[in-house]
């Protein structure tokens, strides 16, 4: 009778061995590469470390007039521009403007790996059906599986600190851009490959010249996910090791600091905001010559 | 019927371009099978139920003239843009030949059927097939631009087939800025840009409105009096398939039933399929004296001379009178003679060769 009440389990003796046989492996795996590794990623870390120190040294003056630029030639909206001006004065105003540097940095460099890795990956899934098959779940564990669960072999083998940050920021934010890569592509209307071909295009005149141009208002909302989920994980990042908003959110949250959390809170919401809304109106443009308004 | 289709007037036809041989093209995971079993006689719809494979041609030897327009005809489904495909390579065969000039398009590598679709055939699309994120002007330099040419010369240098196919003023605007009888008349000039001797043009103005197709028949008509292209035209339309061809292939389930000059066509349809066609057709005006007339005899005495690619309408009006007339040829030979009568049975509705004894479907 016990067999149904009871769910006939693994020995306890033997489910321990089981476990303790990956967690050996994988300390043995990282004992080896762990170094390699990180000398791999160093590019990357001092690529960040010179943003993020850049970022922070330059004049606050020079940052507003930057973001002020860059809103107006993504948006062309009055609107937008001065809205994202207003924000980051507040930033600077409650004291938040380092770690809001911080931030941009990390999503900055987090948005860039995942476009230069995303992009190819949803071109090469686009192409094959194989791979498509293979990626797509590999797509939907990442994004599902919580953060937390990969930040354990994540730090174990890279230790705390920005890499790992960026990593586990990446697996999280990635899947959006590889997935409207490969749809946006695959949804390129046939006749405009087809006279492609017609007119003897190879593959490398197929792909930009026809298919990654007609894609690209879906590449585009896959980028603006991508900075989105991003942002959503800082909090989540500044637990391992990475500056910015995340590091006061997650005091306030140890300390009951309801001001400062709420405050750094709505920091990420503004650049969450500022950053859909230019991007989305820059992706909008993309495709003014769809509708058959004047393109400029 | 005033307009000559191919320069036909200046008799100056070449062989043949294409030549397709024994083309077979079948649809599904095992084609080979499947052929085997086309090749002992089961029907395009035993293929599909008991099969699963759909045959899309069977068995098509079709020889395309050089400067002159083939149409290749037939309803939905009959094979049409899967028979044009196989000319640059689109689709490829499951069995058979194609020919273009003596060299075995199947045969190429990759490389040379690259090469051939840039420099040898081009092709016009039934929806345009535009690119939307270019202007008119880019979209009618793309194929010179895929040769490696740079896109401002390519764009200089195919400029003035934008201003022949009546495109002027309109080199920036995209295509979703353009009507349809524009965006295919950018089409049109694509195709022509690049110089290519064969043009591949797959129900090209079906999806135009019936004025607006119209005049693009006839431009493309003027066109080709000066270019001399060989042109393979594709229609499920019998008027534009008279206007436009000099020469007329009909496909139905994926196989030739009927090839020949229009005329032929008219006044013997195969069987049941192909009459139906051409029942509804005003005679009077497609059919030409020579086709009806007798040939070699001058009509005794008879005062009224008729030209023999003059259409029945016209040749009834000058015969009437005098019951017989003797034809000419453009430099006044006589040809032969017609009768009234002739005229009359021409203008009937025929009969189908063959009994038609088999119903189609
Ligand atoms: N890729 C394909 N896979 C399977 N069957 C196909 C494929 N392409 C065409 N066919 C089939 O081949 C036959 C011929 O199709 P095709 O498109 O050549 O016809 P069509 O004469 O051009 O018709 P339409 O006038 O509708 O354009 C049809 O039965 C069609 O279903
Ligand atoms: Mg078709």
């Amino acid at each position: 009778m016990s067999l149904f009440t009871e769910f006939p389990a693994m020995g306890r003796q033997d489910l321990r061995d089981f476990k303790k046989a990956i967690d050996a492996g994988f300390r043995d795996f990282s004992r080896q590469f762990g170094e390699s590794l990180e000398e791999f990623f160093s590019p990357l870390l001092q690529f960040l470390v010179w943003l993020e120190k850049l970022l922070i040294s330059t004049p606050w003056p020079v940052i507003i007039l930057l973001v002020a630029a860059l809103a107006w030639f993504g948006s062309r909206s009055v609107k937008i521009a001065v809205g994202s001006v207003l924000s980051f004065l507040a930033i600077g105003y409650f004291g938040m403007w380092k770690d809001t540097m911080s931030t941009l940095a990390i999503i900055s460099v987090a948005t860039l790996l995942c476009i230069a890795l995303g992009i190819p990956l949803g071109v090469l899934m686009a192409r094959s059906d194989r791979v498509q098959a293979v990626v797509t779940p590999v797509l939907d564990v990442m994004q599902t599986i919580p953060a937390f669960v990969y930040l354990i072999p994540v730090v174990m083998l890279l230790g705390i600190g920005k890499v790992p940050g960026l990593i586990a920021v990446c697996i999280y934010a990635m899947p959006p851009i590889v997935r409207l890569t490969n749809l946006g592509i695959r949804l390129v209307e046939k006749e405009a490959l087809e006279a492609a071909d017609a007119f003897g295009a190879n593959y490398k005149q197929r792909l930009f010249g026809v298919q990654i141009p007609l894609a690209l208002p879906n590449i585009f909302a896959g980028v603006n996910q991508t900075i989105m989920m991003a942002l959503s994980m800082v909090v989540i990042a500044s637990m391992i090791g990475v500056a910015g908003l995340g590091v006061p959110v997650l005091r306030s949250i140890s300390n009951q600091y309801l001001a400062l959390g709420l405050m750094n809170g709505l920091a990420i919401v503004a650049l969450a905001i500022i950053f859909d809304r230019v991007s989305q109106k820059y992706g909008e443009r993309l495709q003014s010559h769809r509708r058959g308004t004047q393109h400029d | 019927m005033t307009e000559s289709k191919s320069g036909a007037e200046d008799g100056a036809k070449g062989g043949t371009k294409i030549k397709i041989e024994n083309l077979y093209k079948i649809f599904g995971a095992q084609p080979r099978v499947a052929l085997a079993r086309v090749k002992r006689g089961v029907s395009k719809r035993d293929l599909i139920e008991q099969h699963g494979h759909v045959l899309g041609l069977k068995d098509i030897n079709v020889e395309v003239a050089a400067h002159s327009v083939t149409v290749v005809m037939g309803l939905s489904g009959s094979g049409k843009s899967t028979l044009i495909r196989h000319i640059n390579r689109l689709i490829e065969p499951t069995a058979g030949r194609i020919m273009v000039d003596d060299r075995d398009v199947l045969a190429m590598a990759r490389e040379e059927l690259i090469e051939f679709r840039r420099h040898q055939a081009s092709m016009v699309f039934q929806r345009f097939g535009l690119h939307v994120h270019k202007t008119a002007a880019e979209n009618v330099a793309y194929g010179l631009v895929i040769q490696g040419m740079p896109v401002d010369q390519a764009k200089a240098q195919s400029h003035h087939w934008v201003e022949r196919v009546g495109l002027s003023g309109f080199e920036d605007h995209y295509p979703s800025q353009l009507s349809g009888g524009m965006q295919q008349r950018v089409g049109l000039a694509r195709a022509l840009a690049t110089d290519a001797q064969i043009l591949l043009m797959d129900e090209a103005f079906s999806a135009l409105d019936p004025l607006i197709r119209s005049d693009m028949q006839g431009a493309l008509l003027e066109l080709q009096a000066e270019l001399h292209k060989t042109i393979v035209f594709i229609t499920h339309d019998l008027d534009e398939a008279l206007r436009m061809g000099d020469s007329i292939v009909i496909l139905r389930d994926g196989a030739v039933i009927q090839q020949g000059n229009p005329q032929e066509i008219i006044l013997h349809p195969a069987d049941d399929y192909i009459f139906d066609f051409v029942k509804d057709i005003n005679r009077a005006r497609v059919i030409e004296v020579k086709s009806v007339m007798t040939p070699g005899r001058p009509a005794g005495g008879a005062a009224v001379t008729v030209r023999d690619n003059l259409v029945l309408e016209e040749a009834l009006q000058r015969v009437a009178g005098a019951g017989a007339a003797d034809v000419v040829d453009a430099d006044g030979a006589v040809l032969g003679s017609i009768h009234l009568e002739q005229i009359i049975a021409g203008i009937a509705r025929p009969g189908v060769k063959g009994g038609g004894e088999i119903r189609y479907k």
